[in-house]
Parts: C-alpha cells; structure tokens; sequence
C-alpha cells in the first residue's frame, strides 16, 4: 500500500476495484464500514459479484472479469473531458500526460460501457465522485493483477490517481491489500528470481558486489532466475531438477493443476518442508516439518508495509524446527556457514544489506512495528509514500490499452468462471481446513450461479454439477444466488475437492507472472 | 483548527481540556478511573449502564453520565463522593439482582468488570429480590457461546456488531425489564448473519459471551498472553495467543494496534491448526514410493547430498527454491540466501500473486 | 356557495364515536333526506367538543343548542321538533347536576365556562376535513403574515416574547429551542411534530390532530420559515388512524392550495411534510427516541448532547416540539405576543389542555389558562366527584406524574408549581380519585405502565421500576415490611438521579409523590395489615356478624373453598385460612351479615 490501513477512515472517497474486503481483509472492510457510517466518505465499488462492499457501496459498477482497464481509462477519459484533473499536480509532479490524454481518449463511457456492460451513466457518476474527493483513495486486490492484463491494471489506477493527484498524501494513493500474511514480507526479501533484498536488481553489479561481500562468497548469478511458471515449465522440459519447498503448496495454489503435477512429477529430486503433508508435499522426495508461526520469533511485513513482530508462545511440535533453523543446518551441511542464535540477528543482517529496512531491529519494532521505507535507526517509519516527489522523480503516465482476458466465454464453454477467498479459509485451506469451527461454518466449495443460469441449466441450490474447462473438471455443489450475475460463476480457491485451479488456465501475465485465475470459461453440466 | 480549551475542576484538581471532551475522558486525562460497563473508547456513546454517573454542581437536576456529559467550562465534578458512590452503589445492586453469581465457574472471573466494580463499591447482595430473566445457553455454533442469563444489557456487543463490523446480527428484543439480546426472530446465532469475528466477546463485560474453543481451558489469570502476528492475510493484525500448559487456548485483542484490536474469525478462532494431529512431527524420507519416518540427521544429510550432486551434475540453474509468503522475513531472507549463496542459483519465487 | 339555514354539527370525536355518534350521523343524514331538508341543513362532523362524558353530542347552529347522550331513538325528534318546527327538544338538553335545569345553550354550560379555548377553538366547530372551514376561521392567516411581513428571526423573536412553553410536559421555552435549530449548522434542517401521545387516557393531541389538522400544520409551517427547515415530519400514532387520515388529507389539500410544498404562497420558502405512524410504544414519545424510530431503529433514547438542534434527524438539526405547541403559534403570529402573554401566570403563559378522567362528572378534554387551580378544573370545570363520594387525589403528568391530595388542589396549575408538589405537567393528564381508591393500588398501576414501556436500555429504569413495582406488589400483598418504604425512597431517588431519559427520571413520580401525602396508607397496608380503601384483595377479611347471621346456610352454599362452616340455623364462621376473598358470601348474605374488615 502507498498509505496505511489507519488513514482509510478518513478518506472522502474510497474506490475499492477487485477486492472482496470484508471477507479477505476483514478488518480492513471494518475500516472501510467505519469510514462510511462515522465520516461520511463515498464507497465506489468495482466488481463483477455483488459482495458485501458492493453492497455497502453509494456506486457499484458490475463490470464482466478482464476490463478493469477499459474500466479504469473510461474513468480517466471522463475526468479529463469533464475538466476534472488536477492540473496543477499533473503540472508539477508527473510527465508523459498528453500520452495518456491520448491514450485513453477513445475510451469514452458508450465505448467502455460496450466492453465492460457498465452502463455509461454509472462511468461517468464513478468519475466525477472519485475525483471531485479530497482524498480519494484506491483499494485493489487480485480482482486488478490476477489477469494477462494485470499490470496494465495496476498502471491505469495509477494513472487514475496521478491524474487527481491522489497521491502523495495521507488517504489517498494506490493500495493493494495484500493477500497473505507475509506476501509483502517474502518479496521485500527478496524471495522473487530478480531482486535481492528491498528489490535490489540481481543484474546489477554493484549491488552482487555488496551482497558478496556480505555473504561472504566469491560470487553470486548475475542473471535473473525463473519465475513460477518458468520453474514448472523447466521441469517438464526436465532443465530444472531439484525444486526445494519451503512453506507452499504449489499443487493448491497453481493454475491448471493437472499440469502443474505432472512438471512435479517429472523432478528428480523435490524437498517440501511444511507444517502439513501437503499436496505437494505427498509428491516429495523427502519432507522436513517445520515449525508454526506460533512456535518461534520472526517479523511479517503486512499490506501496509508494517514489520511486525511474530513470538513464539509454545515450543515446536514434535521434531518440528523452525525454518530459519533447518536452512542454516542445510547450508551448513553444504558447506556454507550459517549460525544465527536467534531470528534478532537475522534481522540485524536484513538492516545491514537493506536500505529500506536498515532502521529497523527488534528493539524498535517491539512496539507495535514499523512501516518501510525506515531508513535509519532514528527514522519513525513512512505511513505514506511519494510525499512531495517520487521516487524516479516525476510520477510518469503509462498508457494502457484494453486487451480482452485470454479465454472468453464461447458457445462450448459458456460461462465466465472468477476465483476468489471466501472469509472462513485461507489460501490453499492448509491451515483452515485443519479448524473444526472454519470447517464446519464452510464445509466445501460452493460453485455460485445466478438464479437465471440455474434456471436454464435445469439445476437447484444445493445440487453437484460438473463444471468444466479445457483443462479439466470438477463437482462442486451449486449454490443459486444474485451475488453474480446471469453468465457469470464464482467458486472459492480453498478446497482442494473442487480445486478451482483445476479449471483455472495456465496463462500468465508477462511481467509480473501472474496466473489469469479470474477469468476462465467453462461449461456446466448436471450430474444425475 | 486549534480547539478551543475548556477548564474545570474534577475532585478537586484542575484540568484543561479540549471543548467537546466527555467528563468520562477529562478525568482520565487526571488518571481518575470512573467506573463503566457499556462505555468503549470506540463506539458511539450510549449511557447504557449509568455506573458511571457524576455529580456536577452546576448540574442541579440529577446526576449526569460521564460518558456522555461534555466538559463545560467552570464545571465542578465530584467523581467520587457518597451520593454519587451511593448511585453507583445502587445501580449495582440492581444489576446483580439479575446476574447469577456462579463467578466459580464463570470463564469471565478475574476479568468480569461487574465483578470488579462489585468488590470495589462491597456490593456482596443484592436488597432487591424478585424475577429474574433466565434463557437458555445458545451454542449452536462453533465459536461463540451466548449465555443471556448472565447479561446485564450494556448493549456493547449490539453496537461492535452494527457500528464497527456493519453486520447486525443481534440487537436489542423485547422492551424494558425483559429486554434481551437477540437474534432476528430471537433464534440461534448460526441461523443470523453472524460471522463470528468474536469483537462481541471481546467487548463483553461480564460472562454472557464466551468462546467457545477455550471455554474450561483457562480463565484470564491462569494464561500467559504472548503478543504476535496473525498468520492468515496481509493485514497482519495484532493479537495475544494465551498460552497454558505450552498450548493456545485462546485469542485475545491488542487494542492498541494498527488493527484496533480488532479481528476476524480467523484470527480469533483459527489457531487449532497448530495442534492438529495431521501435523508432521518428525521429517520424512519416501522410499520405494512410501513415506518413511527419519531422524534430523538423515534427512538433511540426504537434502544436502542431493541437491549438491545435481548442482554438480547439472549446474546450480537446475535447482530451484520456491519461498513463501507464509513464513517470516528472516526466514525468506535465509532463504534467497541460501539458494542464492549456497546453491548458486537466482531460481527462487514464491505465490506472491494470489 | 352553498347557504345553509342551519348546521347541524355531529360529534366525531374518540369518546363520542364510542359512543356511537357514526350510526347518528347516518341517521340524520337519512332523515333530513326523508324530509327533503338536505339542501337547507348543513350535516358536519367535527372534531372533539370535550365534554366526553355526555356524548354523543350533536349541535344545531344557528341557536348553538346543544344536545347530549343523543341515541338513535332521538335523532326523528331532533329532525321533526327542532328542525322542521323550531321546537327544541328539551329531553335531549344538558342537566346542570345540582340545580336540575336544562341548559339549552352550548355556551352556557358551566363546563365550558372557566375554559379558555384558544387550540381547541375549532374543535367541534369546523369540519377538519375542508381545509375553507379552517380558513373561514382565520385559518393559513398566521403562516400569510409570517411571509408576507415577519423575517423568521421576528417570527421566533414573537414566540419568545409570547412566553410560550413546550406542551410536551418538560415546558422548555419554544423560540429558544427554535433558536438553538436555526443557528446550528447543517443542511437540510428538519422539524418535527411529536404526535406520540402515549399517557393512557390522555387525547389532548389526538383532539387536536382529529379536530383540527390545519392548525398544526400552519403552526409547523410558521416555525419552518423561523427555523429555516425545509422538511418535516409528523410523528403519530398508528393508533389513531382517524388522525392520520386526517393529516395525510390535511397535507394533500393544504399542498394543492400552495399552503405546503414548493414555493408556499409564492414565496421561496418551501415545506414538505412526511407522516410516520409510529407503533405504540411510550418512550417514543421522548425526542430522541422519536428519532431513532423515525430512523427505522427501535425506539431506543440516546443520550443528549448532542441534542437535536445540533444533530437530529440523519444527523441534520432538528426542532422537536408537541402538537399542542406547534398548535398555539398560529394564534401568536396573528393576534401577537403580547395578547398570548395577557394568559396565564408570570412564568407559564397561554392555555394548557388537560384530559380530565376518572373520578369527575363531566370527563372530557378541557383548556384552561395556566395558572388556574386544580379545584377550579375538578369541581368548577369537572363538576366534583360523582356519587357522592369523596375525593381522594389527582394524578396529574400521566403515569410519570405525581398523585396530589386535596390540601394541594388550590395550586395553581404551572410548571413549576406541580413540580414542587412532586408531580409534573407531562402532557396534560388529570386522573381523578375517589375514596374507594387505594394509593398503593395507584402506584402499582402506573409503576406496571412504565415498566413495560421502559425501552429497557439503561439500568435504573430497566431494573429498578421492576424492582420498585415488586415492592408494591409485596405491600398490597400483605407482605411488605417497613424498610421496604425506605428501600424504595431510596430506590426511587437514584432512579430519578440516574436514568437516561425523562421516562426512568420520572417514573418515580408517582411512588415518591403518594409517599409524601399518603404515606399512612402504606404503613396501614405494612403494619396494620389493611386496605383502607379496600382494594387490595390479600388484605381483606371477611367476617361474619353473629347477632345478624340467621343460620340460612346460604352463604356456605356460594363459598367456593369451604371456608363457611355453622349448622343451620346456628351462626356461621369464615375460616380466614381458607378464605380466598372472593366476596362471594357477602354478596349472596341476604341479611348484611358478611362484612369486610
């Protein structure tokens, strides 16, 4: 997030695209519902099912999964025409407007309506509401990046809050919600196959030079590594080898599952270290169980950039070992020195080879944590970025284009099918699934079809039906409701039964990677 | 805007506080504790319970809430003196009246403010006698135990549930001395739009909510409460595991905190998965397609034999490490670290994006 | 315009359409019809005449004769005698109790004679349901003259200078309170009208609504422009469906006429009134639970402040007055201040209307000028107590008000003089009780009122009337003791200091007032064991005179616990422990042998 969680209560607008708050981030939907009922800030909401937000919402646009961008330039487009841009913002702060102007030209409201079935009325309200606020503030999740078109997504809110100057000060800005507990964390580590630590290039030389010197070794790859799918794709292909897990179940969490095994399948050698016998894990050459977040010291950077500290209040179960522990052991048994006494010194380490993170060490963060970038021991933390100049300097327009999903609804497979959370689970259900109460409350994955769809299918509320995609299928029970709308359906990703990635596509989006889990076809029959 | 300040005096000591400030909060300012049941610092002022009337001179006609009287200036307020400790004192009374006093086997003895305020003003009985409400126990669900007996009607819970999670579950049924909390229809909590974020719980009082996973396992003196991270989404609230007998048996809130305190049902119920049976004890090692139980040693020997023949055979590209979003950035940092330095490879990702 | 030689004015208020006063409508309208009279006499039916006791009432203008207790027998003679041959019908006239003369005139009736009706004046004489009657009685003046030549701060400078006081019971000044709403800030401001008339036996406003709809409307339209609110709401009780109708047409018609809405008289100054029936609940009748039910929440009081001149209505300022006050502005606008400051005492200026029940003549709803004493309304007004039995005490403020005893009927009737005596103005309730009645019966009654109606939100009141009420029940039980009295003085005190709202703060009214004059009462209940009244039943004993009991065995024969033993014709005795009471034995005693004691 550019801002925090705190200054959502006083925004005068929140626009929320593609998230489910209330049931992915549920206390940050408290915030959202405090900031409308206590101050009186306007909800515009974004999103192809009628969630609680939308319910909530003075605007909701219900736009088909994979238009956000068309979306979001028809926003900018009636900004623009309607004299509504912040000039004097785009004057001082940012460059490449005119490209922009251009660009999104063409995106007029009867245009954008075509393309994503929100009425060309509603476009222009949801325009004038976020920019006429004070502090208009952006609220997305995957509903934005889980698609080929994702980043092109994230650039046109930027664009939209460049264009208002919503940016820069406390609520307002550009605010992914993070999805999983340490998401932010794992990336700001320097868990992606490009950066090292506070996203320090890999191709940088400079930068390997430090992390040498650091590191103590005599060098480190100077080419950036294989992301996700280039790692499945690489064991199929039988380049990759050996993958080492350490707290993931890809066989959850990946698209097209059945693919995703066989590349598993087709290693030499896989080593998964979890709390649980994973679906990945059943696939594993050797597993090693690892310690639970409630069994040993640690940090979790959350949504707002807020290092937090993590305590062990019970001992391990079992033989179990914190991870840190097993990967020291591990480098110490190949040959490289790793001996921590305890994670506070791991963190020392991060500060010393991080910029962002180099004021931060257990003491500080005992009180509540952090936000980054914390430059320096006396530094308080950032509740909000690119106060009075971004980081490159002026904020820079990049002009989008609509490109339409990778698979649409044809007349084999006639449905939209969108993924999503639902409150009760968490990610791959690993851990929900293992709470009686969670389950009970949520006991399967429910495949959401509209009343009418259901009509026409000849199904009823509580029926198995088998829905399927070109990759494959599955037998979820239906349940009918007007949360989608007629040619659209949504099941949950937390039940591995009714794994919805089995249906899901392997297409990614070729910067950030991301799988297009929200948009799929597929087709749905009865089961007798 | 600068506020415009407003002085008075309370017991006696002269305070200075900003125009609109409660008395309830001005004599905070003074470290003077007034007792209350339905006040939270978060919710709309409700002057439910009257415990925590004043006496302010200048107010002739009765005696005001402090929870909700504004500061006016010149104001006198005796927080503390026998007319006040005698309504106090009688309003007590009348709650106890109707409050079964079985704090032997109450989840909520130690922590219970009725039972606080009780010692402190030596109310031990109750000089009313007459009806009681009584109900039935509504466990229905997994979560949250609602004993309405035990109410006492300081409408906390009704507020939480409506103000701050916008859910409205319960709210207030029936009028007057049969006041209840209820349900749409008075039915059970599964059967209403419950999401069993537990901030009810937490907001209770007394012992009329109750969570159910920890119930018998522990009142709040018998628990150690280790302050951490929920490890579900990216919120990363802020809460207590209590800790007895080197087992969770419960959540409780941290108030002070990004989250408010605040949690969902995750955070506040979905810790069971640390005990489950399913977990893996002991590391694994799959021979002839089974998995076989091994020491420490083997295992990693057998990692690290591994992984260093194929970086020998094939080159360390053909290794690759998947991190996660689910443990600790010290662990993710060793991590890069390991494959990076040790293996000698930049294959290192992990399902950032979902 | 249709000219009539005369009217003939139909009772359609709530006593007299108990009474049956639409089958007399019905049947004078058939019989003018059979005597061809339609076109020459004017058939109405109005709102409240007040004297309720001697319903169903219809008067003949142009003589102003009044008839009472009409019954559909009587409604041929009222045609053939009075209309046809001019010959009143003097069966029909009202009796004056003492002397035993009819009274033929309206005007002359002593009930009406120490009343001042200034909000009740068209009550009874205008048909509420044309708005032209209304305003051929000055009706929609005021509202002309407060836009045409009054900016709204002289409008409210007017009220204030009329000295006029909420009605609603807590007499707070009215421009004052129009003056905190028009200067606090918001947009847009509200105005409501308090028609939650909950006190049991009160229909002041329900008269008033039924009677005489316009005037309250012209009254909130007034204080809109001196407000500066451009909408409204009426707050009634769905209980009083004539008064909705009749305030849904009110507003229809007053709309069409540019009265109401948009651009009222050509002005700018608009106004819309909505009508929300409210369920019945007495707490509502407090401004902030008004509110929250307006709101779509359960009538529930929220603490003031802030108070709803700040933030009301969805948060907007908004002006909460009565219907009897906004009622008494259009006669200030017009006739002035100074004419409204000429009634009533230094403190309490104008009228007030008072429901008189119980035990008095002539029940009904009368309006005196404050001020005047309650003996004055009883006797004066009320025509004393009937039967000849004696007076015992007034309930005045309803069920929160206090129970006062003869040596207090020469108060005059203000403010703060009921105040001082342990009661309140309240709405303008007046029970009246005789002798046979028990003052701890009374506080059991109006403390089992308010027990139910409390909202049951906070603890003094949601408690501690339960608990006050259970005293009583024990002390008409036979079963108090005398630290009970104590306990619930005390009680009563903090219940007072400590509630939310004014329903818990005066509930104890009526305990604490009946204490204070009647305390012995209470002590005879706990110590002696009696009611001196009678009343309560646990504490009577039935017992047999044995110089008249004859021996009949009757009484055995009724007795339905066989407590009565005795051989025939040898004196009988009740067995208290087995007695239940029932009275049965005396009743059916045909010597006066079975007494109470």
């Amino acid at each position: 997030m550019t801002n925090s969680i705190e200054e959502i209560e006083q925004a005068d607008v929140i626009l929320a695209i593609g998230t489910n708050t209330t049931e992915s981030h549920p206390v940050i939907g408290t915030r959202v519902h405090k900031a409308i009922t206590r101050n009186g800030t306007k909800l515009i909401v974004i999103d192809p099912r009628k969630t609680t937000m939308a319910e909530r919402a003075d605007l909701w646009l219900q736009p088909w999964p994979g238009t956000n961008v068309a979306l979001v330039n028809g926003l900018i487009n009636v900004i623009i025409k309607e004299g509504l841009a912040d000039t004097a913002f785009i004057e001082e702060r940012t460059e490449n407007f005119e490209a922009l102007k251009e660009a999104v030209a063409d995106y007029t409201p009867d245009k954008v309506a075509e393309i994503t079935g929100v009425p060309a009325e509603d476009i222009k309200k949801a325009a004038r509401i976020y920019a006429t606020g004070e502090h208009s503030s952006i609220l997305y999740t995957m509903g934005v990046t889980q698609h080929t078109t994702g980043t092109e997504g994230v650039l046109s809110m930027a664009n939209l809050a460049l264009v208002t100057g919503n940016i820069g000060r406390p609520s307002t800005g550009v605010n992914p919600l993070r999805g999983q507990n340490n998401v932010q964390g794992a990336c700001d580590m320097g868990g992606l196959p490009d950066v090292f630590t506070g996203y320090q290039k890999v191709t940088d030389a400079a930068t390997r030079e430090k992390f040498t010197r650091a590191w103590n070794v005599p060098e480190l790859p100077a080419a950036a590594g294989l992301k996700m799918a280039q790692i499945f794709a690489g064991a199929e292909a039988g380049t990759v080898k050996a993958i080492y897990v350490m707290g993931e179940n890809p066989l959850m969490s990946e698209p097209d599952l059945n693919h995703a095994r066989k590349c598993l399948e087709n290693l030499d050698f896989l080593v998964v270290q979890d709390l649980f016998l994973s679906e990945t894990a059943e696939l594993a050459d050797v597993v090693l169980p690892a310690a639970s977040f409630a069994e040993k010291d640690g940090t979790f950077t959350n949504t707002e950039r807020r290092v937090c500290l993590v305590r062990q209040a019970i001992s391990p179960r079992g033989e179990a070992k914190p991870d840190w522990q097993i990967i020291c052991e591990l480098a110490n048994r190949m040959g490289y020195e790793m001996n921590y006494n305890h994670p506070r010194e791991i963190m020392d380490e991060i500060a010393s080879v991080t910029p962002s993170y180099a004021g931060m060490d257990y003491e500080r963060l005992d009180n509540g944590g952090l936000q980054w970038p914390c430059p320096d021991k006396g530094h308080p933390g950032t509740p909000y970025l690119h106060k009075g100049k971004f980081a490159r300097g002026l904020g820079r327009f990049t002009p989008v284009e609509y490109k339409p999903a990778a698979e649409l609804p044809d007349e084999e497979y006639p449905f939209y099918l969108t993924t999503g959370r639902i409150l009760y689970h968490y990610h791959g259900a690993t851990m929900t699934r293992r709470v009686e109460g969670l389950n009970e409350l949520a006991p399967c994955g429910l495949l959401e079809v509209h009343p009418a769809d259901a009509a026409q299918l000849g199904i009823k509320d509580g029926d198995i039906v088998r829905a399927i995609s070109r990759r494959g299928s599955i037998t979820p029970r239906v349940e009918i409701t007007d949360r989608v709308k007629p040619g659209l359906m949504f099941i949950s990703m937390h039940f591995s039964e009714t794994a919805a990635n089995v249906l899901t596509q392997a297409v990614h989006d070729p910067i950030s990677g991301i799988p297009e889990y929200k948009v799929s076809a597929i087709r749905v029959e009865k089961i007798n | 805007m600068p506020l415009k300040m407003v002085e008075l005096t309370i017991d006696g000591r002269q305070v200075s506080v900003p125009e609109g400030t409660t008395i309830l909060e001005a004599a905070e300012s003074l470290g003077i504790e007034i007792p209350t049941l339905c006040h939270d610092r978060d919710l709309i002022v409700a002057g439910a319970c009257r415990l925590c009337v004043v006496e302010v001179e200048q107010i002739k006609k009765n005696l005001p809430a402090a929870c909700a009287q504004p500061v006016g200036a010149g104001m006198v307020v005796h927080t503390n003196n026998p007319r006040v400790r005698e309504a106090r004192r009688t309003v007590l009374e009348l709650i106890i009246a109707n409050h079964p006093l079985d704090c032997l086997t109450c989840e909520e003895n130690g922590k219970c403010k009725l039972q606080k305020y009780c010692y402190e003003y030596g109310v031990q009985d109750s000089p009313y006698e007459g009806e009681t409400r009584e109900y039935e126990i509504d466990d229905s669900n997994p979560f949250i135990e609602r004993d309405m007996t035990k109410c006492i009607l300081c409408g906390k819970c009704v507020r939480v549930c409506a103000e701050i999670q916008g859910v409205n579950a319960i709210d207030f049924i029936n009028r007057g001395f049969d006041t209840k909390i209820g349900t749409f229809y008075d039915g059970e909590l599964i059967d209403s739009p419950c999401l069993y974020c537990g901030q009810c719980i937490y907001m209770c009082p007394v012992g009329a909510l109750a969570a159910i996973p920890s119930r018998g396992l522990g009142r709040d003196y018998d628990v150690e409460k280790v302050a951490t991270t929920c490890p579900y989404c990216g919120v990363g609230c802020q809460l207590a595991l209590n800790v007895r007998n080197d087992r969770i048996v419960g959540v409780t809130n941290i108030a002070d905190s990004h989250n408010q305190g605040y949690l969902c049902v995750k955070g506040r119920f979905g810790y069971e998965f640390v005990h489950s049976p399913d977990r893996l004890t002991k590391p694994l090692i799959k021979r002839n397609g089974k998995f076989e139980q091994a020491s420490w040693d083997e295992a990693l020997d057998l990692v690290a034999e591994k992984l260093g023949a194929i970086k020998a055979e094939y080159g360390p590209d053909a290794i690759a490490g998947l991190t996660s979003a689910k443990c600790t950035n010290e662990e993710n940092y060793l991590f890069q670290k390991f494959v990076r330095a040790v293996i000698g490879t930049n294959n290192i990702d992990h399902c950032a994006r979902l | 315009m249709e000219i009539f030689r005369a009217h003939v004015l139909v009772c359609g208020g709530t006593g007299c359409t108990s009474g049956g006063s639409p089958r007399i409508k019905a049947l004078l309208e058939e019989e003018l019809a059979k005597n061809g009279l339609e076109k020459e006499v004017n058939l109405v039916v109005t709102g409240c005449h007040g004297l309720c006791e001697m319903g169903p009432l219809v008067i003949v203008y142009p003589e102003g004769t009044m008839y009472v207790h009409v019954q559909p027998e009587d409604v041929s003679d009222i045609v053939s005698e009075h209309l046809l041959k001019g010959r009143i019908v003097e069966r029909l006239l009202y009796k004056e109790p003492v002397t035993a003369e009819r009274v033929p005139h309206y005007g002359d009736l002593p009930f009406y004679h120490k009343q001042e009706r200034l909000v009740l004046r068209n009550c009874g004489y205008i048909n509420p349901e044309v708005i032209e009657e209304y305003i051929g009685r000055d009706g929609y003046a005021a509202l002309a003259k407060a836009l045409a030549e009054m900016t709204p701060d002289e409008v409210i400078q007017e009220v204030l200078d009329a000295g006029l006081r909420g009605r609603g019971g807590a007499g707070f000044p009215t421009g004052l309170k129009w003056n905190f709403c028009r200067k606090a800030k918001g947009e847009p401001k509200y105005i409501v009208c308090n028609g939650d008339e909950g006190d049991p036996g009160a229909f002041m406003d329900r008269s008033i609504l039924e009677g005489d709809p316009h005037r309250v409307l012209e009254g909130m339209a007034i204080g809109a422009y001196a407000i500066g609110a451009s909408k409204a709401v009426i707050y009634v009780r769905a209980e009083y469906p004539l008064a909705v109708r009749r305030l849904h047409l009110a507003v229809k018609k007053a709309e069409e006429m540019g009265l109401l809405g948009d651009n009222i008289l050509g002005t700018d100054f608009s106004l819309h009134i909505d009508i929300k029936e409210g369920a019945g609940a007495f707490v509502c009748g407090e401004e902030t639970a008004l509110l929250a039910s307006i709101m779509g929440q359960r009538g529930m009081p929220w603490p003031r402040p802030p108070f709803p001149a700040v933030s009301g209505l969805w948060g907007k300022p908004t002006n909460i007055n009565n219907v009897e006050t906004w009622a008494n502005i259009p006669d200030i606008i017009l006739r002035g201040a100074d004419w409204f400051a000429s009634m009533g005492t230094e403190k309490c200026k104008g009228t007030k209307v008072f429901a008189l029940t119980g035990n008095v003549q002539n029940t009904g709803l009368v309006e005196v000028p404050m001020g005047i004493s309650m003996r004055e309304i009883i006797y004066d007004i009320g025509g004393g107590v009937p039967n000849g039995k004696k007076f015992k005490a007034v309930q005045i403020g309803g069920p929160s008000g206090g129970c006062l005893p003869e040596s207090q009927l020469d108060l005059g009737v203000d403010y703060e003089s009921l105040t001082g005596a342990g009661a309140i103005m309240g709405s303008g309730g007046l029970v009246v009780m005789d002798e046979d009645t028990c003052i701890v019966d009374v506080a059991r009654f109006f403390l089992s009122f308010t027990r139910a109606e409390s909202c049951g939100k906070c603890t003094p009141c949601r408690e501690g009337i339960m608990r006050m009420l259970e005293i009583l029940d024990r002390i008409s039980a036979g079963e108090g003791r005398m630290e009970d009295l104590d306990l619930l003085e005390k009680t009563a005190h903090i219940i007072q200091d400590t509630s939310l709202c004014g329903l818990g703060q005066t509930a104890p009214n009526p305990i604490l007032s009946t204490l204070r004059y009647f305390r012995d009462e209470y002590v005879a209940h706990i110590k002696d064991q009696r009611c001196p009244a009678g009343v309560c039943t646990a504490l009577l004993t039935y017992y047999i005179k044995p110089e008249l009991c004859r021996g009949c065995t009757a009484c055995t024969k009724v007795c339905p616990t066989g407590a009565i033993t005795g051989e025939r014709k040898a004196v009988h005795v009740i067995d208290p422990e087995k007695c239940i009471k029932c009275g049965a034995c005396a009743e059916r005693c045909p010597f006066d042998a079975i007494v109470q004691a």
